[in-house]
């Protein structure tokens, strides 16, 4: 990027730049006039100079010029009118050029402003797009935090400035220049005195200000180095609890706030005391006027009446010169924070753009094999991991590399997908040079797992298909209006340098996976998901979430059938009270009597049982129905028994997941209210503390806790209270709680919810595995199996896929890569979180499904462990780097000692 | 049947019986309680033991598999426990147990069990104590048995 910032505004914005000074130009025109006006207005018609007779009239609008060679010209010779004439008509003209002059100032900032966003966008992206070409190495010595805190603030007040870069010196050097001038014509020697001081300040002040500059650099640096141990905390923190090294980060952390004010406490005291060096200046000059200027008059030398001028149009000039100053200042300021980024992102050998260009196009099958040619990597430490390593992968070969951990079949692995950078030799694809082939072939064509699985923040659904997203396929269809702000967007974009790629056009390429589109791309994952035994993981996540009943129809138009289904199936098996189910009529012993009450589920954000009990309309019901008492009653019963059960056991026992009624932190709260509630009535008792206890008394089930509080009538109770409930239900209600319904899906309940209307029964043994199998052959019988799926891979994996288990952060990188149907799959080491029986079942399940897919895709494993060497057709043994072995599994189990010795090391030869 | 009255079944278990009421009651609700219908297995020979079961109402028949085919060696009633030792220390099952007719059971796991003698040591001397007099009892029949021979 060009190392300097006004020349870099310069090459992009020179035209908006020269438009903007034209502008500000022009609208000097209309500012002087209104400085004019108020003179003619106190004059004319308020003193009524050339209004000597009460009928007098002036003429007003009268446009007339001396023009050279044609002698006086009259373009309208005005209007005659009288003193109160002329006053409201010259009014009109004065609140005519407030109006213009503010019209000019709001489009000059306007303009000035977008300018200045533009270049920012075009900055901003700019980065980015450099750090996308950044060679891979390159990160291993950068800090994320480092690196975004550049991009989002350091760049930041370039946007303020870019408006004024140019305009402002002309415009300031030109006012401070038309005062100087007047000056020196008043008086020469008075001039020279005026333009000495402002040629001190010019020179003194830039220099003082060299220090202001090195503190900036440091104040830029340090507190950008704070935001990357910021984020180096947040990454680590689990180290830090571990290490108990909180105290550690803590000094560290003081440490550099102490740099950081200390930088900028120097910063503080060189800019005030500039500042005051600058003002001083400013207010010599006057002195001086008035010493020598006086002392020049009373010798007759200087007439008072040019002082006088000469210290009035002094007055206009310290106000340009301070804000040309001021901007001096901001420029520097904003140089050096952009020539600190710009020397940051100066990187040797980033990547040709031309390598990741936008490919639209279908791109061929690699069809020759992949060779590492003499190929050797190195750490940063210079040790060599790989050495003088060659050997040739045939389309269709299944190869495993096998090696200890320091072996070098990872970073051999690394390599081949361009992840390390070969020190020497080459690998070699398609006759080329991988270094040289554009990202396109290699990330469509190649494909790579590793247990290191970087996830993005978003559903499993957009990181299964994330490496499928090269370009933007189709583009999205839009309505009138949206066409409208597309073309805004679009024609924004070019104007500040960016691509007009368009986010919300679909960029899955379906056609590689194998599928036609959106609509069968289930047909293309469930086999990926199945070989790397996930299926059932996803299908879990997704019985337990709440499906989107927008875009999963085919759950709430077949909930009935479900739900049939699985009665008649409960049924044939004999085991129809393995789920209780809701029926509106009658109580559900299996289910809380706080879901008894509602008898629906809550919309939105949960509310909590606390606040349901205090919620008026509710609080009423059970005050009507006489419920209030009775569940209070027993409330105080749970919370006594809940208290003799927990009380002895520490805060942290898990025990207290045993039960919902209170947590530990709970308990003393609870006994405090036992003790100031013990002996009073029902009566007595303040609102809250009566929905303290009521509350408990929600959470309670009968076959679950066993304490013999629900009796029949209680229940029959529960029921009348429901249905006074939903008779008259206020509307800010109606939104929040989702009635049960027999014949209705219910969208704020979960998958498996919806289809078991009802509750799993306690004190079954397996009781919800077994349900669990009679679901998932029903979701198969009538073809929802996909969209309980779907609703799976809406689940969102957060930060960097941390809500997933390691396991499956894993499995999903495997599953992402074999979607691609590659050319070549390089798999390095994946599933370090599972068994090693679960890993070998995996790489029996994917081989299989890569060769059923693609007989000529080539598959290179760095496998876990020597023994799942076995299912590979040809196997490379590697040693301190070196490739000591190359041949199928029995061949090097008889000759190769290496081998031999890993497989002996293993548990299961 | 609510936790009061399996309290009272839990405290004629003979290992249990010297163990404090309350400690009883926490023992109760922290277990499940499980039914089993006629021939439903509650766990199997050579499995790892996982938790201990306390027959509530009903029969169950212990089987061992043996060269002749599943023989039947005792029938376990009400009030007591079968598979204890599994969630004293790390043995797999030594014998299968399987419903006979409908039965009702309240499943102890074993690491809520070894967390409860962990907190209480008080409940932990009086299981000792009972073991203890088991394996005086087992010593003194095996004299006996060896002296008859």
């Amino acid at each position: 990027m060009e190392p300097s910032l006004l020349r870099y505004i310069w090459t992009h914005t020179w035209r908006q730049q020269l438009w903007i000074v034209a502008i500000v130009l022009l609208s000097m025109v209309p500012y002087y006039m209104s400085f004019d006006l108020p003179k003619l207005i106190v004059n004319g018609p308020i003193q009524g100079d050339g209004f000597g007779s009460p009928d007098a009239t002036q003429t007003f609008l009268n446009i007339a010029f001396d023009v050279p060679f044609f002698g006086h010209v009259e373009f309208f010779s005005g209007f005659q009118l009288g003193r109160e004439q002329m006053l409201f008509a010259l009014s009109m003209v004065f609140l005519l050029l407030v109006i213009i002059n503010g019209l000019f100032k709001l489009y000059i900032n306007t303009y000035k402003g977008r300018l200045g966003e533009r270049m920012l966008r075009r900055v901003r992206y700019e980065l980015v797009d450099l750090v996308l070409r950044f060679p891979i190495g390159h990160f291993k010595r950068v800090k994320s935090a480092e690196v975004a805190t550049m991009i989002k603030d350091e760049v930041e007040p370039m946007g303020g400035f870019i408006g004024d870069a140019f305009v402002q010196p002309v415009f300031l050097g030109g006012q401070a220049l038309t005062a100087l001038a007047f000056i020196m014509v008043q008086s020469f020697w008075l001039g020279l005195i005026a333009l000495a001081i402002v040629l001190v300040q010019i020179v003194l002040i830039p220099r003082m200000r060299r220090r202001l500059l090195i503190l900036g650099r440091e104040r830029q640096l340090t507190a950008r180095e704070l935001s990357g141990r910021v984020g180096e905390i947040v990454d680590g923190i689990g180290a830090i609890h571990i290490n108990d090294t909180s105290n550690f980060e803590r000094a560290d952390i003081t440490a550099r706030l102490g740099r950081i004010f200390k930088i900028r406490y120097d910063l503080y005291q060189w800019k005030f005391l500039v500042k005051f060096i600058n003002n001083f200046l400013a207010q010599v000059t006057p002195f001086l006027f008035y010493m020598i200027g006086g002392y020049l008059a009373l010798e007759g030398r200087l007439d008072v009446g040019q002082l006088v001028a000469v210290i009035g149009a002094y007055k206009d000039l310290p106000g340009p010169m301070k804000d040309l100053i001021d901007w001096d200042q901001m420029r520097q300021d904003v140089q050096v924070k952009y020539a600190q980024v710009v020397e940051q992102f100066t990187i040797d050998q980033v990547l040709d753009p031309s390598l990741q260009r936008v490919t639209l196009e279908e791109i061929p099958h690699i069809s020759g094999p992949l060779c590492a040619n003499n190929l050797t990597v190195q750490d940063d430490s210079g040790a060599s991991l790989v050495e003088h390593v060659t050997f040739e992968v045939k389309p269709g070969e299944h190869v495993a590399l096998v090696g200890t951990a320091s072996s070098g079949a990872d970073a051999l692995a690394a390599a081949l997908v361009r992840l390390e950078k070969p020190f020497t030799g080459r690998v070699i694809a398609e006759d080329r040079d991988l270094a040289e082939i554009p990202e396109a072939v290699s990330g469509r064509r190649m494909a790579y797992a590793s247990s290191d699985a970087s996830l993005f923040q978003g559903t499993l659904r957009d990181n299964l298909l994330y490496g499928l997203k090269h370009a933007p396929y189709r583009a999205k269809e839009y309505d009138e209006q949206a066409a409208v702000h597309r073309e805004w967007e679009i024609a924004e974009a070019n104007s500040a340098g960016n691509p007009d790629l368009d986010i919300a056009s679909d960029w899955v390429d379906y056609e590689s996976a194998g599928a036609k589109g959106p609509q069968d791309i289930y047909q293309a994952v469930r086999p990926a998901l199945d070989a790397v035994g996930m299926s059932r993981d996803v299908l879990d996540l997704g019985l337990r979430s709440a499906a989107d009943t927008a875009r999963h129809t085919g759950l709430a138009t077949h909930i009935v059938e479900l739900r049939s289904a699985l009665r008649k199936r409960l049924d044939d098996a004999n085991m129809s009270d393995l789920v209780v189910p809701f029926e509106p009529g009658s109580y559900n012993r299996e289910a809380t009597i706080g879901v008894n009450l509602l008898f629906g589920a809550a919309a939105g954000p949960v509310s909590p049982r606390i606040a349901l009990a205090n919620d008026p309309y509710f609080a009423s019901v059970l005050k009507e129905t006489g419920l209030d008492t009775r569940l209070y009653a027993m409330g105080l019963n749970i919370a006594e028994q809940t208290i003799e059960l927990f009380a002895d056991l520490p805060p942290d026992h898990p025990f207290f997941q045993q039960q919902e009624f209170m947590t530990a932190e709970e308990i003393p709260t609870y006994q405090t209210l036992l003790q100031k509630l013990g002996g009073k009535q029902f009566q007595d008792v303040g609102q809250d503390d009566r929905a303290s206890i009521i509350s408990l008394s929600f959470a309670y089930i009968e076959p679950r806790h066993r304490f013999g509080l629900l009796s029949a009538d209680l229940m029959d109770r529960i029921v009348e209270a429901r249905e006074a409930f939903y008779r008259n239900l206020p509307p800010d209600l109606e939104g929040l709680i989702e009635r049960y319904d027999p014949d209705r899906y219910n969208s704020s309940s979960s998958v498996m919810d919806n289809i078991l209307f009802g509750r799993i029964g306690h004190g079954h043994a397996n009781g919800s595995e077994q349900v669990r199998t009679m679901v998932c052959d029903i979701l198969e019988e009538h073809g929802l199996y996909d969209e309980v799926l779907d609703v799976g891979l809406s689940f969102n994996v957060g930060v960097g896929g941390r809500r997933l288990s390691g396991a499956l952060r894993q499995k999903l990188d495997l599953a992402r890569a074999l979607i691609k149907r590659p050319d070549y799959l390089v798999v390095n080491r994946p599933l370090l979180a599972l068994d090693t029986r679960a890993q070998e079942q995996i790489v029996q399940s994917v081989l299989e499904l890569v060769r059923k897919i693609d007989p000529n895709a080539a598959v290179l494993w760095v496998v876990g462990s020597p023994s799942m060497s076995q299912y590979f057709d040809r196997v490379l043994v590697f040693d301190r780097g070196k490739l000591v072995g190359d041949g199928t599994c029995e061949k090097l189990r008889e000759e190769n000692t290496i081998f031999k010795s890993l497989i002996s090391w293993d548990p299961q030869p | 049947m609510m936790l009061k009255e399996e309290v009272g079944m839990l405290r004629q278990v003979p290992l249990f019986s010297g163990i404090e009421p309350s400690k009883l009651k926490l023992l109760a609700f922290t277990s499940e309680r499980v039914n089993y219908n006629d021939g439903q297995v509650l766990f199997r020979q050579g499995d790892e033991g996982d938790a201990a079961y306390v027959i509530l109402t009903g029969k169950a028949d212990v089987v061992v598999e043996s060269e002749a085919g599943p023989i039947v060696v005792a029938v376990v009633e009400p009030n007591s426990i079968v598979g204890e030792i599994a969630i004293l220390c790390d043995v797999s099952r030594t014998a299968t147990v399987r419903a006979n007719g409908r039965v009702e059971t309240l499943r102890i796991r074993k690491d809520h069990f070894l967390r409860m003698l962990h907190e209480f040591p008080e409940m932990t001397i009086e299981i000792v104590r009972v073991l203890a007099m088991r394996l005086s009892n087992t010593t003194a029949e095996l004299a006996e048995a060896r002296a008859h021979h």
